[in-house]
């Protein structure tokens, strides 16, 4: 298990090198093996190209945290914060602070973010619980609709206030813009789905059920309060600082479910580990697709992504019918 | 000793619990029985805590369910539902094991971990342990469940419907292990059964309900009559003696 993980480490680090080295900017390699770098090259790296690996490595782990533990929470493999309105409430939030107030600092942006992402989802939470049917598919389909509905909102007003590129830029998921100093939030991230990971074996109760996480003595409001609040505040840093990318936890939670199962004790690594690879294997690839242009992170995993959800989603209906 | 007084559960109009008091002295095997909608489950719930009761109290050994800590109740009292929808995509023994978790609070010991192997054995269930739970047939998962509860070992089980989705062989196999775990652990166990043979076969004392109420409370024996049996059921039900064992006979 250690061993490979251990490998599985390997593997992104060697992606990791390789997003160090792909870009437009001329990065003088062997100086940098044979230890002469020039101060060009070592600049380049210091200011954009380690912030931007690192960045996709924060952001791909983090969202695949942030998705399990909501599938955990709702019960439902197909929810995550794209596919539940707290994503584009997130948006939302940006534009409310980008007419509001506009000179908040982006700590204060990533809360005001944060606490939308929170009343979507909690919207969200109070749609489905008055679903009478609540199948597998009409879960995250109502969280669909209700996401479109709030980018609707935030559209309509980013058009009455001429804000629409800006808007545009937010939310389409992109770390071309990613440099030293306009990174760190995810950090925070970071850190809160490590402090989710403390919460682990909570989580993975309440993926059994209310009936028996209250049977084994655990409060599951407080559970499911915990697990809103932490998945808010990822996706709000997320959003702030390179937007959305959609299905990205989603598929990455539901490979490893299906390698390795839902103990979220033994998972979250490999959730964490498997969101970074596909995140930056995504922001390589659309560096490359049409160099030295780039295609954003958010369309790759788009275009990508909504194909494996497909798949994920017709392959779960030949399995339980 | 759980206490059960003057319980009541509405759903709108309709009181599905209906001011019930009873005392289940601690040991032995009780089965609640009665038709459909008598509020069976619905009182297992609120002795378990998993629903409110809209007036009365229960006491578990002296602890107000309602008010004492989830935690603390957690090592006396377990249940099992009867629906189990179950997202988490757990082995078995993953799943066994999280019924330790009021004891190891997710540090297992090794005397946790005996209680899961245990218990694994007890329900025969070795040879599935590595198996997903999404892997199972719906025997086996009812199975993996009881273990579970087994293995929170508290001194009050309660199940419902513990014989959903079991095949002849495994429902006598369930009655059975419930009965050694009665007799020779002292468990008190509480089971909500349709089966009144099954019931009558292996309870000790036998509560029946009808639209809320309590209408019967006593040993098996007094309710294998048939007059007894039509007053809970609301239908012609012939009891036949088989040696000193009563048999209810209600299939045409």
């Amino acid at each position: 298990m250690i061993g490979r993980l251990a490998l599985a480490l390997v593997g992104l680090a060697v992606l990791a090198s390789a997003s160090l080295v792909v870009g437009v900017g001329d990065l003088d390699l062997r100086g940098l093996v044979t230890g002469g770098a020039d101060a060009e090259t070592l600049r380049l790296l210091a200011v954009s190209r380690i912030p931007r690996t690192v960045a996709v490595i924060l952001a791909g782990a983090s969202m695949g945290i942030a998705a399990v533990i909501m599938q955990m929470l709702f019960r439902n493999r197909f929810v995550e914060p794209t596919t539940s309105g707290g994503a584009e409430a997130a948006s939302l939030g940006l534009l409310a602070v980008a007419l509001l107030a506009p000179d908040l600092p982006v700590m204060g942006k990533m809360l005001v973010a944060a606490l939308f992402s929170l009343a979507g989802t909690a919207l969200f939470l109070l749609l489905v619980d008055r679903l009478p049917v609540r199948s597998t598919l009409i879960v995250p389909l109502l969280g669909i609709m209700l996401g479109k509905v709030i980018e609707a909102v935030t559209t309509f007003f980013a058009y009455r206030y001429d804000l629409l590129q800006s808007l545009a830029a937010w939310t389409n998921g992109d770390f071309s813009g990613v440099l030293r100093g306009r990174y760190e939030l995810l950090w925070v991230a970071a850190a809160l789905t490590a402090l989710a990971y403390l919460a682990a074996d909570r989580f993975t109760v309440a993926g059994l059920g209310e009936s028996f996480t209250t049977n084994l003595g655990l409060n599951y409001r407080r559970i499911v309060t915990l697990g809103l609040a932490v998945v808010s505040l990822v996706t709000a840093a997320t959003v702030v600082t390179v937007g959305t990318v959609p299905f990205l936890g989603l598929i990455v939670a539901n490979l490893v479910s299906m390698l390795a199962g839902d103990n979220l004790r033994r998972s979250m690594p490999w959730i964490a580990l498997a969101g970074a690879a596909f995140l930056l294997a995504s922001d390589i690839l659309g560096r490359l697709v049409r160099f030295p242009y780039e295609v954003p992170v958010g369309t790759v995993v788009g275009v990508v992504g909504s194909g494996i959800f497909l798949v994920l989603l017709l392959g779960r209906r030949a399995r339980f019918g | 000793m759980i206490e059960i007084d003057s319980v009541t559960k509405r759903y709108g109009e309709t009181a599905v619990v209906d001011d019930v008091s009873l005392a289940l002295p601690a040991g032995g095997i009780t089965a609640i029985v009665g038709p459909n909608g008598a509020g069976k489950s619905t009182l297992l719930s609120i002795v378990a805590r998993l629903a409110p009761a809209d007036a009365g109290r229960v006491r578990v050994d002296g602890l107000d369910v309602a008010s004492t800590p989830g935690a603390v109740l957690a090592k006396r009292l377990a249940m099992l539902r009867q629906e189990n929808q179950v997202l988490a995509r757990l082995t078995v023994r993953e799943l066994v094991a999280f019924g330790r978790y009021p004891h190891s609070r997710g540090r297992p010991t090794a005397e946790d971990e005996r209680h899961v192997a245990n218990s694994i054995a007890y329900l025969g269930l070795e040879p599935l342990q590595e198996r997903f739970l999404d892997e199972l047939s719906g025997g086996q998962r009812q199975r993996a469940f009881v273990a579970m509860v087994l293995c929170q070992d508290t001194d009050y089980v309660l199940l419902d419907e513990p014989l959903n989705s079991l095949d002849m062989k495994h429902a006598a196999a369930m009655m059975r292990l419930l009965r050694r775990a009665a007799d020779e652990l002292g468990k008190s166990i509480v089971l909500v059964l349709h089966d009144i043979n099954f019931a009558a076969a292996y309870a000790d004392r036998i509560v029946a309900m009808r639209d809320g109420r309590v209408v019967f409370d006593g040993p098996p024996e007094g309710l294998m009559r048939e007059d007894v049996l039509e007053s809970v059921y609301d239908m012609r039900i012939r009891v036949e003696a088989i040696g000193d064992w009563r048999l209810a006979v209600y299939y045409r």
